[in-house]
């Protein structure tokens, strides 16, 4: 099993405004870990970092033991760490067939990649029957399915998901759930950063709170849940 | 007479295409607008010149090192002037301030190593007959450029159809980001599109250069004032968009010398400009993209 991901002292600042202020996180391999916190806290931020869309001013991000600190998006991903990012960023003027096979960019032998294709088609049927569509006439369920589906094309070691169920209908967020769910069972390394603090910790082993950039909290996911800061800030007790 | 208007005005629209295509490649997938893509068509102009005059190649051969000198030159200099811009905020004004400057200073250097003067290619370098039809004159070098322009176009857009570099081109044009956490190697295909551009400008300067029999260091510049007519009435990063426009703006120039005055061409294409980006400014052919958060 691989995917075991350390973060240590990451600070990432805008200009001369600090959005992550040295925090430390650790995926065990085989683990979902959620990082939860409100809007702004900086959990968007920390995951850019991290698949390298952008350079923190300071910290170390280790991969399977590998330093991948501020190195090009495109290096990370060829590590086996794969990022369904915050809103889908599904490619929109392009089909399905396309975003699908843009998630096995990395792949070069077309069997292994048809195998792939058939394995998401499998997990995802509705993407079966738009598979010459323009991605951005799906809804936005679809595009979150579409989203993961390329996302589980790359295979990955490591999947991050930033925002999986924002702005879905209540059905869809269920099913993203058991989906992740599903991949945790099958012993994908998970980061999941969520808004729906409820749903994340329920499917989570391990938790962070993020709050104005520093992590405040931290335990196994059910601790977290039980921690009564956290119900009445986050779970609406 | 309106006939053979008409066909020579298609024909100097292909070029407007032609090089047009490039130009919205490169705002399209790169987002900057670079000024110094005129310096392309220029500098693939000389080359031609060069090969032809010093080494003594022909036009078959000139062509196409002459499209590809200048896609290295595209390259070049797109390294040199827009690296470091790439992820700053104000990467948009800062790009066109930074190749404002670039391009006046190329074109100084140019013209002082080079001559201002008006130079023409080898006699005999395209056969001067021309095939007649009815009242039509259709001369060797118009059908060059209209087979050259046919093939390139064809070339590029079977390119972004059906090939792996040309879905990461559609990837990176739509969003960069997300194309980089795909495994795409952004930086490498911002070359290549820097490349194709390149000789997408440098092959119209050959072709024109042919057609006018007249290189000199500025002819990039008023070719870019009819590059930014035909992507914005296209409109920008359209493809198809930039290769009706380009047919018709050769077709209007040549109408407007022909019907009204010589002088005032370029007074028409700028008014269907400023009219455009009145009217419709996302081009004549835009749909309005949407864009889901």
């Amino acid at each position: 099993m691989a995917g075991e991901l350390e973060i240590a002292g990451l600070e990432i600042s805008y200009g001369k405004t600090e959005a992550v202020c040295g925090i430390n996180i650790s995926v065990p391999a085989g683990n979902t870990v959620c990082l939860i916190g409100a809007n702004g806290a900086g959990k968007t931020s920390t995951m850019r970092a991290i698949s390298g869309l952008l350079k923190p001013r300071a910290g170390r991000i280790v991969l399977d033991g590998a330093d991948i600190t501020g190195m090009a998006p495109h290096l990370v991903a060829a590590r086996g760490l794969l990022q369904v990012p915050e809103g889908r960023q599904i490619f929109a003027e392009l089909t399905v067939a396309e975003n699908l096979a843009l998630g096995a960019w990395l792949v070069d032998d077309a069997a292994e990649i048809a195998r792939r294709r058939d394995g998401v088609l499998q997990r995802f049927p509705r993407l079966r029957e738009r598979l010459g569509q323009l991605a951005g006439l799906m809804s936005g369920g679809e595009q979150q399915m579409l989203a993961l589906g390329r996302a589980l094309m790359g295979e990955p070691k490591l999947l991050l998901l930033d925002e999986p169920s924002m702005g879905l209908a209540p059905l869809f967020v269920d099913e993203i759930f058991a989906i992740i769910e599903t991949l945790k069972r099958e012993g994908t390394t998970i980061l999941l950063v969520e808004q729906n603090a409820s749903a994340a910790l329920e499917v989570a082993d391990f938790a962070y709170v993020l709050e104005n950039g520093r992590i405040v909290l931290e335990g196994p996911a059910a601790e977290v849940a039980g921690d009564p800061k956290v119900i009445a800030a986050y779970l609406g007790g | 007479m309106l006939a053979q208007q008409l066909v020579n005005g298609v024909l100097l629209g292909a070029t407007y295409s032609l090089f047009a295509l490039g130009f919205t490649l490169m705002f399209g997938v790169l987002r900057v607008i670079n000024l110094t893509y005129g310096f392309y068509f220029s500098a693939g102009a000389f080359v031609a010149l060069w090969l032809t005059k010093q080494m003594g190649l022909g036009i078959w051969l000139a062509l196409p090192l002459g499209a590809v000198a200048a896609g290295v030159v595209a390259v070049a200099i797109d390294w040199l002037l827009l690296t470091r811009l790439r992820w700053r905020p104000t990467a948009e004004l800062d790009s066109l301030m930074v190749t404002l400057g670039g391009v006046l200073a190329l074109y100084s250097v140019m013209t002082a190593w080079l001559g201002p003067d008006i130079r023409r290619l080898p006699p005999g370098l395209i056969s001067a007959d021309a095939l007649v039809w009815g009242g039509l004159r259709v001369t060797m070098a118009q059908l060059l450029i209209l087979g050259a322009t046919i093939v390139l176009v064809s070339a590029l857009l079977a390119l972004m159809r059906f090939t792996r570099l040309g879905l990461a081109i559609r990837a990176m044009a739509e969003k960069p980001d997300a194309a980089g956490l795909m495994g795409i190697n952004t930086a490498r295909t911002s070359a290549l599109v820097s490349f194709l551009s390149g000789c997408l400008a440098g092959a119209g300067g050959v072709l024109i250069g042919l057609n006018f029999n007249a290189i000199q260091p500025y002819m990039g510049e008023s070719m870019m004032l009819r590059g930014f007519v035909v992507i914005i009435v296209g409109g920008l990063g359209d493809i198809r968009g930039a290769l009706i426009a380009g047919l018709a703006l050769g077709v209007i120039e040549v109408l407007t010398a022909g019907y009204v005055a010589s002088g005032l061409k370029e007074a028409v294409s700028f008014a269907i400009l400023v009219a455009v980006l009145w009217t419709r400014p996302q081009g004549l052919f835009g749909r309005a993209v949407v864009r889901r958060a």
